[in-house]
């Protein structure tokens, strides 16, 4: 069967895109952002994943409000980026796992979660950046990979015992996928942020720091708010921290922390990235 | 029956149905700007384009008056008027300082300042 061997949660700003096509890596603005990524490197090397299944939300590239599913998931041999309109670069695409794709859909909805199947699914920069931060020489074929999108959009929001629930069950079906694969789970976005309204600027630093360290230690934690508490603790767009929950979720009820970092601001937003083994 | 009350946050908006429904065309118009012929198009002419989306009026002038705190009570998505954003190259800084009444620079320290606490 296949193994899970841990997570990475990861901020997922545009301008991050701009930083990494300009090799701006060193830079004074972006050094300490960057600078949390080689120990994380060391651990995928060491861990070596196959696989990525990485849980993010869509900015309105491959969904408009037109049809907004609350959970959907991509099922194709390729994943291509394209034009967002905030002038960040197109990347090249990334390679798929169709059998992993199947498999999920087939247990989740056993599972009871009836999420949208998608053959076809642009994928925007909170998909995209965080592969291009952890696997930073990536070619087509160095990872393969399957985006599970969460409609962190447009009210109302799955609940974030919802996201966690989701999440183990993703695990418990990546567990039972009748593969010798390694499989390494991603959830991106957040931290604390909010971009629009008089509030616009609001960042909540101890309410990340507070965050990270129990979704490592104390998952259940979070589930003590509801999505608008989310959204008053760390703003209209921290609420993509559910995409951490779900991630979190998948990983089983203890893990080890491999590596934090947390550094504000990127843009405008605390950028945290946490990367967990599973024990 | 009305659904239960709303939960009031300061100085934010929560994009719900009643947003989802107001906004849509203005949120379609921006959605349209993934495509830089269509970007292009909306330079030409905003107010054409605009038209073409069938915005209202109050919708209208927030576009053309370039208002994010107006777009967004018009119903405008804040990852939608991005796109918008993005066409007249104003960063995230520039778009927080007009909603706040602050200068570029204030905005900016105001978020490192948020670090250092």
């Amino acid at each position: 069967m296949a193994k899970i061997v841990g997570g990475v949660s990861v901020t997922h700003v545009p301008y991050i895109g701009r930083a990494i096509a300009g090799n701006l890596q060193q830079d004074e603005y972006w050094k300490p952002f960057f600078d949390g990524f080689p120990p994380v490197h060391a651990w995928l090397d060491r861990v070596k994943p196959d696989v990525a299944v990485v849980v993010y939300n869509d900015h309105g590239l491959n969904f408009f409000l037109d049809k907004m599913p609350t959970f959907s998931i991509g099922a194709a041999e390729e994943y291509r980026n394209a034009d967002e309109g905030w002038g960040i670069p197109t990347v090249a695409p990334f390679k798929g796992d169709v059998d992993l794709s199947w498999h999920l859909v087939e247990a989740l909805v056993e599972a009871e979660f009836d999420l949208t199947t998608c053959q076809e699914m642009l994928v925007d920069h909170a998909f995209t950046l965080p592969i291009e931060m952890l696997w930073p020489k990536r070619t087509t074929g160095t990872i393969r990979t399957v985006p599970i999108c969460q409609n962190t959009v447009q009210f109302p929001l799955p609940s974030t015992k919802r996201c966690l629930a989701f999440g183990r069950a993703i695990g418990k079906a990546i567990e039972s996928w009748d593969s010798d694969a390694r499989v390494v789970v991603l959830g991106t976005g957040g931290l604390s942020h909010q971009l629009d309204g008089k509030r616009a600027g609001f960042i909540n630093k101890k309410f990340d720091l507070e965050f990270m360290d129990k979704l490592v230690s104390d998952p259940e934690w979070i589930t003590q708010y509801s999505v608008p508490d989310i959204v008053e603790l760390t703003g209209t767009q921290g609420v993509e921290l559910l995409n951490w929950v779900t991630c979190r979720g998948a990983l089983g009820d203890k893990v080890r922390t491999i590596h934090t970092n947390y550094h504000i601001p990127i843009s405008n937003t605390a950028a945290g990235l946490l990367a967990m083994e599973t024990v | 029956m009305a659904s239960k009350p709303k939960r009031v946050i300061p100085g934010t908006t929560i994009f719900d149905g009643d947003m989802a429904r107001k906004g849509y065309a203005l949120n379609k118009m921006c959605f349209s700007f993934n495509a830089e012929e269509n970007r292009q198009e909306f330079l030409k002419d905003p107010a054409a384009y605009c038209d073409k989306f069938s915005l209202n009026e109050e919708q209208k002038k927030a576009v053309l008056s370039l208002q994010v705190l107006d777009m967004l009570a018009a119903g405008g998505n804040a990852y939608f008027i991005a796109k918008l954003g993005g066409i007249y190259k104003l960063d995230m800084q520039d778009v927080g300082a007009q909603q706040t009444g602050m200068t570029k620079e204030e905005f900016k320290a105001k978020l490192v300042e948020a670090g250092k606490n």
